[in-house]
């Protein structure tokens, strides 16, 4: 159970050992997706669940969903930027 | 470690008489924001002096209108140096290095950054990226001649000492990560007791706006760089188009960084002069959170109109549009400065001292700037200008008009607070002129080479050119003139320069209320704020 | 609140977001480098394709799940000491850096496989290739070299935390370092979950 201590808010064992196995579990599908499936359904497994497991290591791991909400949206931020470096150039890539 | 004060008057001692450490150890073993700020501002002058004077020998080359003074190579070294050592050893680090530094944690009611030893770190970053910057002029084959820009694939082919210029420039940005972050989390930690986020000096926020674009926008520099040091060891590829790699990635991702980074040159220089007109116009600023808030909106805007500087190199149409769009729109924000500024004037008691002539001549050389900005943003007259002397023009007058004569400006308002000396007025005002006029006859005269179709990065020009390029050249020299007066002002003032008192200038904001020079903790007491900055009006507090 | 000479000013939140600060500018770093993946994967999706076909999945499934459980590790470690229970938090610790030791291990065969195979940039055999197996194989070195750098640089930051855990200059009452150290590893992990499906999964 999570506990909370002088600096603040304590990760429980049990948490921490679920997160692990979802994280394995979510590898192991995605393994087994895009090596029996053809591409497109493989390409999907891997947009939908790698971000899941970032975000569960960013969340749990990193303790990100008991940090504060500014905190938060500076990572949504981080990455915002990099999609949105990535969809510009793309403008360019695209259309030449 | 006692609690107590030893020694009642070392919370008055000023921060540049020494303390446990004598002499040159107790300034580069130092934590100290402040003796760390002048670090940074000692390191600048002398790079800074390096650079005018490549420029100057380049403005030479150019009297010639028949042999060459210096061989096309050494003219290639030329400009790359230059803007290497002007943008990433001086204009980059710039006012967030020197004043960021010295001034933030007191603007803010804090007694250091967040950070006091990874501030130390930068610097010595900061002295080793130029070290090893300088050392590329000298070691290898030479230094790079690939111009400041490095765009692959010549600077992946060239035998020229590229890869250590890039790593140096790599180790810089380091520097400059460094002191984004601490920064950003100085302004977010230490606030004195009552400072919130709307009651801060505005100096305080561009410093913050910058600190988020070193760092989100510094390490697409990093890797791009790393990158080029691959290929040239390695033969990685990813910019060789014999390999099948794509050179225009190159420029994305250079630019990427490098158009961000003139918001890191300019967003602090906004600050300094957002600090000064409210003082020497005695009234309040006009529109405090319309200028916090454009200091953000140019640090996001400004990230996303990078292509600009590709109109010409091959991108396709859509990507062209939509940057060409996008960085219209990045000059609303900075238009909404000026009109502020403007603003602040208007029914002010105004004082003319030099730091103030100097924020005036900023907005007005920086308005040039911003403007000729938006002329070459437009996709079909950018197709004339491209790599043309209007392109030098226009960096010029925002960088060096804007940024520079800020720096100059900070330098005029806040060098007594921080050497306890005042300078001579008269000298200042008397280097100002030969500094305007020298700065309009050489880069206006750019413009105007620019738009008769003169390219840059050439060492020759055709006849048709000669004379605005002798103009240009006088203008250098008399500039140059001008800045030697300017800096050896404030060199006899250090020495022999009237004591400076408390507030010389009458500012109302915390710097002004500690000793000059500051005490080595800044506050005896932190102090509680109760109403914002630039109260000139005590009955209308903002 | 007055002067105290010699106090030197504890902010644990500081701490964390000057951390977290540098973390943003490693996402943005090896930002860079995915950014560059994504354009040449789609201008070369086929030999995209068949190169990742080539490498070793299984080593590269193997170290998924190495780093996975070292993030499990050094999580736990965290907690154990902010239970108190120093033994348990070095255990964790000394079996993270152990996962750590491990992955490059693994990584270190593997590129020693590919290097055999003739596939490294600039050698003869890649030069022969067609140019977006050139790409894939440059990005494919850069990411994950740069990338064991990191895990490198990572285990060296945990074993002096090891070591400052053992000489109790980390405790349960001050163990910012252990946790910012515990990010530093975390981000390292999510980057890794990112190369996997690019470079190992070829889909």
């Amino acid at each position: 159970m999570d506990r909370s201590d002088a600096h603040g808010h304590i990760m429980a064992y049990s948490t921490l050992i679920r997160v692990w196995l979802l994280l394995l579990l979510f590898t192991a599908i995605l393994v087994f997706v895009s090596k029996t499936f053809h591409e497109a359904l493989a390409v999907w497994a891997m947009l939908i669940l790698t971000p899941l497991k970032a975000g569960l290591v960013f969340f749990y791991f990193m303790h990100l969903k008991f940090e504060k909400t500014f905190l938060k949206a500076m990572v949504i931020v981080t990455l915002g930027v990099l999609i949105v470096f990535i969809g510009l150039i793309f403008s360019d890539l695209s259309f030449r | 470690m006692t609690n107590t004060v030893q020694n009642g008057d070392s919370v008055f001692r000023s921060y540049l008489e020494d303390g446990d450490r004598k002499g040159i150890l107790a300034w580069i073993l130092s934590t100290d924001h402040k003796r760390i700020g002048i670090l940074y501002l000692a390191c600048m002058i002398f790079l800074f002096l390096a650079a005018v004077t490549i420029g100057v020998l380049m403005r030479v080359e150019q009297l010639s209108m028949s042999a060459p003074v210096f061989s096309p190579r050494v003219y290639n070294a030329f400009f790359t140096v230059h803007g290497v050592i002007m943008i990433f050893m001086f204009v980059i680090p710039g006012l967030p290095a020197v004043f960021g530094n010295f001034f933030l944690p007191i603007l803010i009611g804090a007694r250091d950054v967040a950070f006091p030893r990874l501030n130390l770190m930068s610097w010595y970053f900061f002295v080793f990226g130029s070290v090893l910057a300088v050392s590329s002029l000298f070691t290898g084959n030479g230094a790079p001649d690939t111009g400041w820009t490095f765009y692959a694939p010549y600077s992946i082919r060239t035998g020229t000492n590229v890869t250590l210029a890039v790593f140096a420039a790599f180790v810089l940005g380091f520097s400059s990560i460094l002191t984004g972050l601490n920064f950003l989390t100085t302004i977010h930690r230490l606030r004195a007791p009552g400072m919130s986020w709307t009651r801060m000096p505005l100096f305080a926020w561009s410093l913050y706006g910058t600190g988020w674009v070193q760092v989100l926008a510094t390490p697409i520099i990093s890797i791009t760089l790393l990158l080029v040091i691959a290929e040239r060891f390695f033969g990685i590829g990813v910019f060789d188009p014999a390999k099948g790699g794509d050179p225009l990635l190159y420029q994305h991702l250079f630019w990427i960084y490098s158009h961000p980074a003139v918001y890191i040159m300019i967003l602090p220089a906004m600050g300094a002069i957002t600090e000064i007109i409210p003082t020497f116009a005695h009234r309040t600023i006009f529109g405090y959170k319309a200028i916090a808030y454009s200091s953000i909106a140019i640090a996001s805007v400004g990230s996303l109109v990078w292509g600009h500087h590709m109109f010409t190199s091959g991108m396709g149409e859509v990507a062209n549009t939509m940057f060409s769009l996008l960085t219209f729109l990045v000059a609303i924000p900075s238009a909404i400065k000026v009109f502020n500024w403007t603003s602040t004037l208007y029914k002010g008691s105004i004082e003319l001292k030099p730091p103030m002539l100097f924020a005036l001549s900023f907005i007005f050389l920086f308005s040039i700037g911003g403007l000729t900005g938006l002329i070459q943003g437009a996709l079909n007259v950018n197709t004339h200008l491209h790599d043309t002397y209007w392109i030098v023009g226009h960096f010029h007058y925002v960088m060096f008009g804007g940024t520079v004569m800020g720096f100059f400006a900070a330098l005029l308002y806040w060098f007594p607070k921080m050497f306890g000396r005042m300078y001579s007025e008269k000298i200042a005002f008397l280097s100002w002129v030969p500094i305007f006029i020298g700065f309009n006859m050489l880069y206006f005269t750019m413009l105007v080479l620019g738009y008769m179709g003169m390219p840059r990065r050439y060492y020759a020009h055709l006849p048709q050119y000669h004379t605005p390029h002798v103009i240009a050249s006088v203008g250098s020299f008399i500039l140059a003139v001008g800045l030697v007066l300017f800096l050896a002002n404030f060199v006899i003032a250090l020495f022999k320069g009237k004591r400076a008192g408390q507030d010389p200038w009458g500012g109302k904001t915390l710097e002004w209320t500690i000793p000059t020079p500051p005490p080595r903790e800044n506050f005896s007491e932190i102090p509680v704020i109760t109403h914002g900055p630039y109260v000139y009006n005590p009955e209308v507090m903002p | 609140m007055s002067f105290e000479p010699g106090a030197v000013h504890k902010d644990l939140e500081g701490a964390k977001l000057g951390m977290w600060l540098f973390l943003f500018t490693e996402m943005v770093l090896f930002g860079g480098l995915f950014l560059l993946y994504s354009a040449y994967r789609a201008k070369y999706t086929a030999d995209f394709h068949r190169s990742g076909q080539e490498l070793n999945a299984v080593i590269g499934v193997a170290n998924t799940i190495i780093l996975l459980t070292s993030s499990l590790t050094v999580a736990v470690s965290v907690t154990a000491l902010q239970r108190g229970n120093k033994k348990l938090s070095l255990i964790c610790l000394g079996m993270t850096i152990v996962f750590g030791v491990a992955f490059l291990a693994n990584k270190y065969i593997e590129w020693s496989a590919e290097i055999r195979h003739g596939m490294f940039p600039n050698s003869p055999e890649l030069l022969n290739h067609p140019d977006g197996v050139k790409m894939f194989f440059g990005l494919y070195y850069s990411m994950t070299g740069l990338h064991g750098i990191h895990v490198v640089a990572g285990i060296i930051l945990l074993s002096f935390m090891f070591d400052f855990v053992r000489r109790n200059k980390i405790t349960t009452s001050d163990y910012i370092k252990l946790e910012n150290a515990g990010l530093y590893w975390h981000l390292v992990d999510i980057i890794w979950i990112f190369l996997l499906p690019l470079f190992y999964l070829a889909a």
